[in-house]
């Protein structure tokens, strides 16, 4: 199954659960971790070791001045202002450009073709013999994350089990990267941002039909008005993980708890039978 | 008028906490910006009282018209973005996938796909007892927010241009809504915290901030619970010539001046209150060293 971990609120703790989730799942059968937050992806950082790295590249206009005729309709119909067509030349700002093709098809005298840009990078590493790590990068000062998060979950596809960690917020980056998931864990923290985050993440998953449960991560146990909202909203709280300054640590120095903590896989491992209970998918 | 934006690479460090503070205790007027339009949280800390609302549209978005349509499908395998959809026999846009490129509109030849406005947000302008607030509502899911950050900006400019200060609070990430924050602020003030999550993040949106030749600052949030890795992260900063004006102390003060709904200085002298304090102090110091080098 296809199992995202999002939150609206940054900083709540998805990097940790999915990792913690995958190293535990990952003893006993093939799983794929992906870091969709390609702005700041952090799980490599968890998960150290060798990998293999390739260019994520999206395509950008290129024109032959010599057959343009400076008529001006692919700037007219670009709708995102990438084009400035001048008497004697055009001007591309590849930062406004979302590679959708639109110029080389109004160009009249076909004289815009296309040319793959950089925009990130893909590493892809094997940190335990049955896990599969795929981090996406954005190229720092690029301005386009989806590319980078489309290209990390097609280099999923054929993956059976896969855990999909997004960027913060809601909107593109974290659309495009719970779409198509089975089940989407939200995790929260017991403070009013954190729930007000939640509130926005569950209408997201809401919209994109995707069934959801709950984690409450650095619990101080003045949960009352997160439980009160999941209850209202159909929202099963899957695992409570309180805050202590050990578990603060081990995430602190790139650890993870069920490496250091080996009790919490059980923990993990159950959380992740819910998720297979309530998407309705067979372990 | 002097802007500063607090940010921070990685999510949950504090900003929004900070940036409240600060609201307090720097001097001269201000206008205040929420620039995380994703999951605004300012506001739950300032009490604002709303003055003013305002429909944000934004790309425009393909829609397809049944009854046009002959169904031959040029518009699906022409769109990048996956966003034209069979549903029941009839072709449809997602308005969540649709980045309104207008490539549909062109290849259909019954010309039955138009570009409609569409509201993805709402712009909120309000009054705080520290000067103006310009807040939004994002639609879930609905993108665009690089251009609402920037139409959050230029109401608070063309609202509140006169005021001394411009104090943004940030987005997390390096993408376009944080670009859109940073461009043509004279300071960012990076909030980190000690872990190797917050020493990386911190790397890459300076990164980032230095191709827009902002004044950068750095301020650890729960420097204490991580000494070693707090170290790290000043010795880094050191070396990268980047001051660090402030080190706040992990205080459960804070979290429950935000249940409280208020900046953790307005109750009184918590450690990182006072920590804090001593922040906003220094960041006037270098505030008003930007200002003499414009």
């Amino acid at each position: 199954m296809k199992l995202a971990v999002a939150s609206g609120k940054g900083g709540t703790g998805k990097s940790m659960v999915a990792a913690n989730l995958a190293f535990t799942l990952a003893w006993t059968e093939n799983i794929t971790l992906i870091d969709c937050d390609v702005e700041e992806p952090n799980l490599h950082l968890f998960f150290p070791g060798q990998h293999e790295e390739h260019d994520v590249t999206v395509p950008v206009p290129v024109i032959e001045e010599f057959a343009c005729k400076h008529c001006g309709k692919c700037s007219e119909f670009c709708q995102y202002g990438a084009l400035t067509v001048l008497p004697d030349r055009v001007l591309f700002f590849p930062e406004l450009c979302h590679s959708c093709g639109g110029c080389t098809l109004v160009c009249p005298k076909g004289a815009i073709h296309e040319t793959p840009k950089r925009v990130g990078t893909l590493s892809i590493s094997q940190p335990m013999p049955k896990l599969k790590l795929i981090t996406g990068t954005l190229d720092a000062g690029s301005p386009h994350a989806v590319p980078v998060i489309r290209e990390a979950k097609r280099e999923s596809v054929r993956d059976p089990e896969v855990i999909l960690d997004t960027a913060p917020g809601t909107s593109c980056p974290v659309v495009e990267a719970i779409d198509g998931s089975d089940f989407c864990i939200l995790v929260t923290e017991s403070t009013p941002f954190g729930l007000h985050d939640l509130q926005l993440a569950a209408d997201v998953v809401a919209r994109l039909g995707i069934p959801a449960g709950v984690v409450i991560n650095r619990s101080d146990g003045k949960d009352d008005d997160t439980i009160r909202f999941c209850v209202d909203h159909d929202l099963e709280i899957l695992l409570t993980i309180p805050f202590s300054r050990e578990i603060a640590a081990i995430q602190g120095k790139g650890d993870l708890l069920c490496r250091a903590r080996p009790e919490w896989q059980k923990e993990f491992a159950a959380l992740a039978l819910k998720c297979r209970a309530l998407a309705g998918v067979e372990p | 008028m002097i802007r500063l934006a607090v940010i921070s690479g990685k999510g949950g460090t504090g900003k929004t906490m900070i940036t409240a503070a600060l609201s307090r205790l720097l001097g001269g007027t201000m206008v205040l910006a929420d620039c995380d339009v994703d999951a605004a949280n300012l506001e739950l800390l300032l009490s604002p009282h709303l003055l003013q609302t305002d429909p944000f549209m934004g790309m425009k978005n393909a829609v397809i018209d049944p009854a046009t349509c002959v169904l031959c499908g040029e518009c699906e395998a022409r769109c990048r973005f996956d966003a034209v959809e069979t549903q029941e026999g009839t072709y449809h846009i997602s308005p969540l996938r649709c980045e309104g490129c207008a490539v549909c509109t062109q290849v259909c030849p019954v010309s039955a796909i138009s570009m409609q406005p569409r509201q993805t947000g709402e712009i909120l302008y309000s009054e705080t007892c520290r000067g103006h607030l310009v807040h939004a509502r994002m639609v879930p899911g609905a993108g665009n927010s690089g251009l609402l950050v920037h139409a959050v900006k230029k109401t608070a400019l063309e609202r509140d241009g006169s005021c001394d200060l411009f104090l943004i609070d940030g987005p997390p990430g390096t993408g376009c809504p944080l670009i859109s924050t940073i461009s043509g602020v004279d300071a960012v003030l990076v909030v980190t915290e000690p872990s190797v999550s917050g020493l990386h993040d911190l790397q890459r949106v300076v990164t980032v901030c230095r191709q827009f030749r902002p004044r950068i600052l750095v301020a650890i949030n729960r420097f204490d619970l991580d000494l070693e890795k707090a170290g790290e992260i000043e010795v880094w900063c050191r070396r990268e010539n980047i001051p660090l004006i402030g080190k706040i102390p992990f205080d459960p003060a804070v979290i429950a001046s935000v249940r409280a709904g208020v900046p953790v200085t307005d109750t009184g002298p918590a450690p990182a209150a006072q920590a804090i304090q001593i922040l906003a102090a220094n960041l006037e110091q270098e505030l008003k060293q930007s200002g003499k080098q414009r």
